[in-house]
């Protein structure tokens, strides 16, 4: 981690960049948040461990637009989000220097805190630290395997590869051991009331608080429908059925096609509802229907939603 | 003290449920939240663990209807003769029924210390001039039983805030409850809670105020070496409005912030609302809904808003739980349960803003 | 506060019975109890929640004076949705109102006996108003009134029937009326409302009421601080978005006041101590 500090001092103190988006240093074991560095001193607060899950291709949207270039620690899935941006022309490529982190995959706090209370300190999650990781609590020691705490999504990692970068920094490791389209094909195999009930139970955990909008690099609308006060589904009242069933499926509906299945929606969720799944469901049936496409792997691609050819599916067909 | 064995205590949600309604952790989906008791339900590790949102629901909903209209719209050419129809095509008639006021009881089971604290901040709001019927009359016929924090998890720092986790009998519940072994303590503290252990009582044996000694000692020891029960709230509270609000900390922190509601809807004392109409098919209903002043909206008026940008909604947050809230009503609007330092998507939250108000206070004093 | 007993939220209804175009884009709608009596009592400066249902609701200044004994009223301006909708009303219809919410001008208290000086941009005059009327009403518990007011021009001036045929006519009354730009037909003054003041030079034997639109309250109060007065002797009533009106909901929430249940009105020296952030 040190060579990526020294490195983006570098970039900083050169003048080839004006700061640098990464993670700091939380206050506990885990929580690194997101941050704009814009001094070289103040990366000695800079870290980059297992625990930097979040995607911060969104943070360039607003960066794009300040003066100067803005060096962005990117993994590489991010990479897919930020080439999707360039496609929708939110974030400026000019004005970014896209550092390509190594990534073995990022760690699920949420698995890791079930029979881990009072976790005081966790160890070896740094991108050369061990295969296992040493979580000590207040009421006990433990070591887990690296690999049993990732987040699902990491699962069916989308490949070590940066699809657009300046430099990268670091060792990168597929982490994908599942099918990708395994979870999404249990629920196809469902009848039509079990699939009800199974989202009813998952989406009735729903509290509206948007986490999943407002962090999803797809959702960059500068004003989102469900804030239009005009419109009567604006309403921030999770428990009328109507939010349930209409909210994520509509969101599902407006980042069809751009989804790039970064999994930060299930991330951020504080219910732990798989949002992705919807997201993965679309994405599962563009590719049966207008063959295999991931958003974000060329920012010079037409996504096939957006792109009408005479072989397309006809409305109603279901492939 | 009366005691049950933790394996009865199916037995003992499904006596308390027979006669009124019954609110406790329930597992969904793998979380746990606070829902209605049902044959059947999921309670296994309700006692241990953490829900998602803090029980305040009970008391104040997430949604909840005020009323509805009923709009009874007449043509002119229908109005009744002698009725002044001068200028109007249409007259607008409305009936407004109110929404009945709680009127029966009801047990929520399984609130923390830190949880009930809240309702306490609640109440400040909401049982204050002029009061709020629909929140009174929950409350008055909410029954409060509360646990002992049996494993304080690192994210808690109630005791900055004067809670005792260890013993919610000093606390505003109404029964007090521990886990002690292989049962569960159960101490009657108000009426109501007395009234609530008559009915249970069949199912209860006695047990000695003292069976619970260990488990306050063990607790309040495990507080102790919690890393975020050292906090200091040194330089916040009252009149401290001047000296944060213009600090340029919250430039500094705020920047991650998403602007989302999770850190305001799994807070137990946050209570700020939004009044809103649904159009049904028979009328309008008037209803009210939690409400976050982190959403861009929140004081968004036809003639522009006062709060434009997203530091100066994440300042407002946290200057009325810490500053403004003990200016009116002297008291922090924080219990410490920690629920948004375990949920914020962007690990930001309360304590992190403590500390880093602290933290420039150290260097500005290291810097003279 | 609320007369209806079931919850200060639950708003009761009230018909429009009569409707005024003031200006192009202000109506002043008079509004009753189904019975045809009083919605509730208030005071000079108080406010009320008036909705319609499906719509919304917005907090509205009540531009009648208490000393008025049949009805109630409120001038409202044309710009947003609600208020879209207000003005699209006609006389029968019924909308709902909840009510009266906040403080109000001292006018028994410290106004009383005092010299007042009114000074009012544009639809700022609807809450003046009814301070006005009320002293007016009771004028032996006032010493001398000036009113200064003015607005963009001679069409947007609101009230001004009443302005010309009431308050100018009153004893030891003086108003001076102003527009933005020059205006065929008009032979008063023109230019804008801090410059006017600044011309006639006010003394500051007087309590000033200020209200309009946020830039003129600056430069007004500005005028005033180089005429001598204190930030003491000058009130104003603040607008922010309210929503429950009873000091609950947070929105109106500025440092530890809520404006919709602490104010509306404010002194200015209360408002310097409030963080800078209405």
């Amino acid at each position: 981690m040190q060579g990526l500090i020294d490195r983006l001092t570098a970039l900083l103190s050169d003048g080839t960049v004006a700061r640098v988006i990464g993670w700091k240093k939380g206050d506990m074991a885990y929580n690194p948040e997101p941050h704009m560095f814009e001094t070289a001193e103040s990366l000695k607060d800079f870290v980059y461990d297992g625990f930097c899950g979040a995607n911060l291709s969104k943070m360039m949207i607003e960066a794009s637009k300040l003066e100067g270039k803005t060096a962005v620690c990117l993994k590489p899935c991010d990479t897919y989000s930020f080439n999707q941006l360039i496609r929708e022309h939110r974030v400026v490529r000019e004005n970014a220097y896209i550092i390509g982190v190594g990534c073995r995959g990022k760690l699920d706090i949420e698995k890791i805190k079930k029979g881990n209370k009072g976790i005081t300190s966790i160890s070896g999650t740094e991108l050369d630290g061990s295969d296992d990781i040493k979580i000590e609590t207040i009421y006990g020691d433990k070591n887990i395997s690296y690999k049993d705490a990732l987040l699902d999504r990491c699962h069916v990692c989308k490949g070590k590869d940066h699809m657009i970068f300046d430099e990268v920094w670091g060792e990168s490791k597929d982490t994908a051991d599942q099918e990708r389209f395994a979870e999404v094909e249990k629920i196809e195999a469902m009848t039509p009331e079990e699939k009800f009930a199974f989202f009813r139970n998952e989406l009735s955990k729903c509290i509206r608080c948007n986490a999943c909008r407002n962090v999803c690099p797809a959702c960059s609308c500068r004003k989102c429908i469900f804030d239009n006060t005009k419109f009567d589904a604006q309403q921030k009242a999770n428990v009328v059925s109507f939010e349930e069933r209409m909210f994520h499926i509509i969101r599902a509906f407006h980042v069809a096609g751009r989804c790039t299945d970064c999994g930060e929606c299930s991330r951020v969720c504080p219910e732990g509802i798989p949002l992705h799944l919807f997201n993965r469901k679309f994405i599962k049936d563009i590719d049966k229907f207008y063959g295999e496409f991931q958003a974000g792997k060329d920012p010079e691609a037409q996504s096939p939603l957006t792109d009408f050819t005479f072989e397309d599916i006809e409305p109603g067909e279901r492939g | 003290m009366y005691k049950i064995a933790i394996k009865d205590l199916n037995t003992l949600f499904s006596k308390i449920a027979e006669e009124q309604e019954l609110i406790l952790p329930i597992k969904k989906a793998g979380q746990y939240n606070f829902g209605v008791y049902e044959e059947g339900c999921d309670i296994d590790g309700i006692l241990t663990n953490k829900t998602v949102k803090s029980g305040k629901d009970a008391f104040f909903p997430q949604f909840e209807t005020l009323y509805n209209v009923r709009k009874k719209i007449t043509p002119a050419d229908e109005l009744e003769n002698g009725e002044e129809a001068a200028n109007t095509k249409i007259r607008t008639k409305l009936t407004i029924e109110a929404e009945a006021l709680k009127d029966k009881d009801f047990v929520i089971f399984g609130m923390r210390a830190c949880d009930v604290k809240g309702v306490e901040v609640l109440d400040q709001v909401f049982l204050t001039d002029p009061v709020d019927n629909y929140y009174k009359a929950r409350r008055e016929h909410g029954i409060i039983v509360a646990l002992a924090c049996h494993e304080p998890e690192e994210s808690c720092f109630c005791t900055v805030f004067g809670i005792d986790p260890a013993d919610p009998s000093k606390s505003k519940a109404d029964v007090a409850t521990w886990i002690v072994g292989e049962e569960l303590c159960w101490k009657p503290i108000t009426e109501k809670g007395e009234a609530l252990t008559k009915k249970i009582e069949s199912l209860l044996a006695s047990a000695d105020d003292s069976a619970v000694d260990a488990e306050i000692a063990n607790i309040t020891s495990i507080m102790d070496k919690l890393p975020n029960t050292k906090l200091s709230l040194e330089g916040w509270g009252k009149g401290k409005t001047d000296e944060k609000f213009n600090s340029d900390v919250w430039q500094k922190i705020y920047t991650p912030c998403l602007g989302c509601g999770t850190c305001t809807f799994v807070c137990p004392t946050c209570q700020c609302y939004d009044i809103k109409d649904y159009t049904t098919k028979d009328g309008i209903q008037r209803y009210r809904c939690w409400d976050s002043c982190m959403y861009s909206d929140f004081t968004l008026m036809a003639g522009g808003q006062n709060r434009t940008s997203q530091v100066q909604r994440f300042r407002q947050r946290f200057m009325h739980k810490l500053v403004y809230f003990p200016d009116r009503y002297d008291m922090y609007s924080c219990v410490g349960c920690g629920r948004c330092v375990d949920k914020c998507p962007q690990s930001l939250n309360i304590v992190k803003v403590i500390k880093a108000f602290e933290n420039e206070q150290k260097e500005a004093g290291a810097n003279v | 506060m609320c007369n209806c007993g079931h919850d200060s939220l639950v708003p009761q209804i009230g018909i429009i019975t009569g409707i005024t175009q003031e200006t192009p884009d202000v109506k002043t709608f008079r509004v009753n109890a189904p019975d045809g009596g009083k919605l509730f009592e208030h005071m000079p400066g108080q406010c009320a929640m008036v909705c319609v249902p499906g719509v919304s609701e917005g907090m509205f200044s009540i531009t009648s004076s208490p000393t008025n004994k049949e009805f109630q009223e409120f001038s409202i301006k044309k710009c947003g949705i609600l208020t879209e909708q207000l003005h699209s009303l006609q006389v029968g219809d019924e909308v709902t109102v909840r009510g009266p919410y906040g403080n109000n001008f001292p006018v028994e208290t410290e106004f009383k006996g005092k010299n007042l000086l009114f000074i009012a941009g544009g639809i700022g005059l609807a809450p003046l108003r009814s301070v006005i009327n009320y002293c007016l009403d009771n004028r032996e518990n006032y010493g001398r009134i000036d009113i200064l007011y003015g607005s963009r021009s001679a069409d947007d001036l609101v009230k001004l029937k009443e302005i010309q045929e009431v308050w100018m006519k009153a004893p030891n009354v003086n108003v001076y009326l102003t527009i933005d730009r020059e205006q065929e037909g008009w032979d008063g003054h023109v230019g804008f409302v801090p410059t006017y003041l600044k011309e006639i030079g006010f003394s500051t034997d007087c309590i000033g009421i200020v209200c309009g639109p946020p830039i003129m309250i600056k430069f007004v109060l500005q005028g005033l601080k180089e005429m001598g007065f204190t930030d003491e002797q000058i009130y104003t009533t603040l607008e922010l978005r309210m929503k429950c009106g009873i000091g609950k909901c947070g929105r109106c929430n500025i440092g530890s006041k809520f404006v919709c249940k602490d104010g509306p009105v404010f002194r200015f020296d209360q408002i310097d101590e409030l963080p800078n952030e209405y």
